[in-house]
């Protein structure tokens, strides 16, 4: 039992110790290190999978052992438990000390103050009690107490620079909070992803359902989401004249709250830098690009008209790849359905250049847009109930032979091409699309409260100087009073010598030192 | 808003001219090293204020001077403080030409980042020289100063152009120069803790760096030196990391999400944490503590160049 009880209290020493806490330190930095060497699956979901298929049974090793989920991973998460217990165990008994030592009395005087670090003597005509009394108004602002000893001498010990110790702990309890504020936030956030066309789309926060991607924090299950909607009605970018982006600015609406009953829409110009803050959630202008408006006739006459976003390949001259899919109109029969639907995949460029006839893109703007298309006919597989990309055809039923590639052919806007069956598909213009994310962090403002607290504790804590200063007055020969005087900085020496130097030659010599 | 390429000329010249003058600074500052004769901790910093009725100065320490005159080495320290000076300046207008050239904060990619970087080192170490007696260690301070500047005026430089969007905003100007001041800061004591380590190394064992040992200050000079620069950075460094959260917030809409440059920002941040508990730590100050702080160094100047250049990151914006 009390082997136990020692073991205990041996761990418990040890882990709050400083070395441990130093160690512990040194660890937490090692250990976030190949976070930043190594592709991590919550930045970069594809380049992850890249990099472990790349690296044969070492990528999977490395997977084992978390590389590519670092902050997530066990053994991170250890070091800042253990740094967290360690910080608290430090924090508390230095707490109570610090309040103890807010109402002790400063520290008796040392026998012999030549011995101090700083120091300094002279002899003057003033008795004790008035060289105490010069002493005691001349250190305004430090705490003092003065002390009587054998043989009439007197002695002020005086201390000052309480608030480091203040600052010190200050910012270890406001990192305390901070790092709380961060698990809280884990725990209650939620980021989700959707491109929406700018043409006075909407876009609601409803459900996980309406979202491209969706990430939510531990307790988020996606059925509890801030009701707002937004509505994106047009997409500008400004450029410089060498071609450069400006500003990238949406044209939004938005309704939260009473608005959404009474169906009121508010302004606002979204842009990189100015998010939307709207009841609790951010959002953001990630991305743009382009969809293309493609119109299928079918040899009934029955006309179909889409456009969808297609995906940037490059995002200097915004080339785009996408595919856009059409279900023949009217039929019911699901065999014959499936011989019948039309893809229309390929490029698009806003400002054509061609290479013989391979279409590329020279600027991101809309100044001559045109597409290069290959028409696929046959079985999309949107029936099979698999789900697949928006901007692809599945290839394996192409490979099968079930969807075969029917045309080939550059279009710009207006023109249009024929199919062997009378089927004609036209390209009639172009839309942009905007990429938004949907923040919602609640612990976010505490996390930011505490960090500031942290770096005002620290300037505290790093610029107050914890320092000592002695006078000992003592009854001399002939009527004089033999005055000494010593200092010592607690914390780190730099810099106290010179303000020693300014208090002790004001004692000794009030006319030098005024 | 167009660019002032007249201005952003005569930039370039003075960045060329400041990276010169500083090499031949560099030279007078070595010579100066070279024809020193040994230095010693003066006596009166031991004897300082003991018993007499004056009192205790800042100890100082320094070289005990043979001839009464200025001798060659002083000479060539001299000019070489000129020399820095007169290149700071030139430094300094390079930056101003490019801000005023381009109408904005002239750090907006990592040529301009790395200049306004050293500018602050140079600057840094001027002040430091005055209330110090290091400047015959000043050629420790401009090699990589001036190797630094090379590069970026070779392999990272830039033509004066507007920023990206995600880069216009006032937070440009407060999370980067927080930044650009306290890497400037941190490469004095990065320096001066490797020279630290040399010294005591030597002290050690006198056979050990007998050549370079005796001309450096005393290890405690060092370390103090070292130290007083790193809690002036460290919250400055602070600062910079809390307006970059706060930036990344508004921009690419969380305040923290493990980027590369962020991790390594932090991974140095825990590092310098690490150089101040060390201090206090029994057992690690002095040896330890210096490795720490230069090793500190060496994180940001790989957070500067590796993660800009090999790693793709949000920060990426010098391509
Ligand atoms: C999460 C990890 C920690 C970080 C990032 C951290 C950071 C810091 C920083 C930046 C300082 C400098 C302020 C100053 O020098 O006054 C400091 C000082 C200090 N810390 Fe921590 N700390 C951590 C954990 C701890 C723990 C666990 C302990 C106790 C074992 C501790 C004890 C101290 C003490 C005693 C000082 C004052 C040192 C001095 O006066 O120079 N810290 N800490």
């Amino acid at each position: 039992m009390s082997a136990a009880v020692a073991f205990l209290r041996n761990t418990w020493r040890g882990l709050t110790s400083m070395r441990t806490a130093l160690v512990l330190l040194f660890l937490l930095a090692l250990a976030a290190l190949p976070g930043a060497l190594l592709p991590q699956r919550s930045l970069n979901p594809p380049r992850t999978a890249d990099y472990i298929a790349a690296h044969g049974w070492w990528g999977t090793l490395l997977d084992r052992l978390q590389f590519f989920d670092v902050y997530a991973s066990v053994w991170f998460s250890a070091i800042y438990l253990m740094l967290f217990i360690s910080l608290v165990g430090c924090l508390v008994p230095r707490t109570v000390e610090y309040a103890k030592a807010l109402r002790a009395k400063p520290v008796l005087t040392p026998r012999n103050l030549a011995r101090m670090p700083h120091h300094g003597s002279g002899d003057t005509a003033a008795g004790p009690d008035e060289v105490i009394a010069a002493a005691q108004t001349r250190l305004k602002g430090w705490r003092t107490v003065v002390r009587e000893e054998e043989g009439g001498a007197r002695t002020l010990s005086a201390e000052k620079g309480y608030v480091r110790e203040l600052g010190n702990l200050v910012f270890h309890f406001a990192m305390l909070g901070l790092i709380v504020a961060l698990a809280i936030g884990k725990m209650f956030n939620y980021e989700g992803q959707v491109i929406v066309l700018a043409d006075g789309s909407e876009f609601c926060n409803s459900g996980t359902a309406g979202y491209d991607t969706f990430r939510p924090g531990l307790r988020v299950d996606g059925t509890d989401l801030d009701p707002f909607c937004v509505r994106v009605n047009d997409f500008t970018v400004d450029y410089f004249p060498n071609g450069q982006a400006d500003q990238f600015t949406a044209g939004m609406d938005y309704q939260a709250g009473a608005d959404l009953e009474t169906g009121t829409w508010r302004p606002y110009q979204l842009q990189v830098n100015s998010p939307l803050r709207v009841v609790g959630d951010r959002v953001y202008l990630l991305g743009h690009g382009y969809a293309p408006i493609f119109t299928v006739t079918f040899p009934n006459g029955e006309k179909r008209t889409q456009s969808i976003q297609w995906r940037t390949v490059d995002n200097l001259t915004l080339l785009s790849q996408g595919a856009t899919k059409f279900d023949p109109p009217g039929i019911t029969d699901s065999e014959q359905r499936r011989k019948g639907q039309i893809a229309v995949t390929g490029l698009f460029a806003p400002t054509a250049q061609y290479d013989g006839t391979l279409l590329t893109s020279s600027y991101p703007e809309l100044k001559d847009p045109a597409v290069a298309v290959d028409v696929m006919r046959g079985d999309l597989g949107i029936d099979s109930g698999r789900g697949q990309s928006i901007f692809e055809i599945d290839q394996s039923l192409v490979d099968q032979g079930r969807l075969t590639r029917v045309a080939r052919e550059n279009l710009t806007i207006g023109q249009s091409l024929r199919l062997d069956d009378g089927t004609t598909v036209s390209f009639d213009g172009v839309k942009r699309w905007v990429y938004l994310q949907v923040s919602h962090d609640p612990a976010q403002v505490w996390v930011l409260a505490f960090a500031v607290t942290m770096f005002l504790g620290l300037g505290l804590s790093l610029l107050v100087k914890r320092r000592r200063l002695w006078v000992r007055a003592t009854p001399g020969e002939g009527g004089r009073t033999v005055v000494s005087v010593g200092g010592l900085a607690r914390t780190d020496q730099a810099g106290y010598g010179e303000e020693f130097s300014r208090v002790a030659t004001g004692l000794l010599d009030p006319r030098k030192g005024a | 808003m167009p660019v002032n390429e007249t201005l952003a000329t005569y930039s370039d010249w003075c960045f060329r001219a400041a990276t010169l003058i500083y090499v031949f600074a560099m030279i007078g500052y070595a010579v100066e090293q070279a024809f020193t004769r040994t230095a010693k901790r003066s006596e009166a910093a031991v004897l300082v204020g003991a018993g007499g009725p004056e009192v205790a100065e800042a100890p100082k320490y320094g070289r005990i001077e043979q001839a009464p005159g200025p001798d060659r080495a002083e000479r060539s320290g001299r000019v070489a403080v000129a020399l820095t000076v007169l290149g700071a300046l030139l430094h300094l207008s390079s930056l101003v030409l490019r801000g005023v050239a381009t109408g904005r904060a002239p750090w907006g990619n990592m040529y301009e980042y790395g200049a306004a970087t050293m500018f602050i080192a140079v600057a840094a170490w001027l002040v430091l020289m005055r209330k110090f007696d290091v400047r015959r260690m000043g050629v420790f301070v401009l090699t990589p100063v001036v190797i630094l500047m090379f590069l970026g005026g070779t392999v990272l430089y830039t033509e004066a152009a507007p920023v990206q969007p995600a880069l216009r905003s006032y937070w440009l100007v407060v999370h980067v120069s927080a930044a650009i001041v306290s890497s400037g800061l941190f490469l004095v004591p990065g320096v001066v803790s490797l020279l630290y380590l040399v010294k005591s190394a030597h002290e050690a064992n006198p056979a050990r760096f007998a050549k370079l040992g005796p001309k450096l200050a005393p290890a405690d000079e060092l370390d103090r030196l070292a130290y007083r620069t790193t809690i002036f950075a460290f919250p400055v460094y602070t600062f910079g990391i809390i307006c970059g959260a706060i930036w990344a917030e508004a921009a690419w809409g969380r305040f923290w999400g493990w980027d590369p440059k962020e991790t390594v920002a932090f991974v140095a941040w825990v590092i310098y944490a690490g150089y101040l508990h060390s201090r206090a730590t029994a057992g690690w100050r002095g040896t330890r503590a210096a490795v720490v702080n230069s090793v500190g160094f060496a994180v940001i100047v790989f957070n500067l160049f590796f993660i800009n250049l090999v790693i793709s990151g949000l920060h990426s914006y010098a391509s």
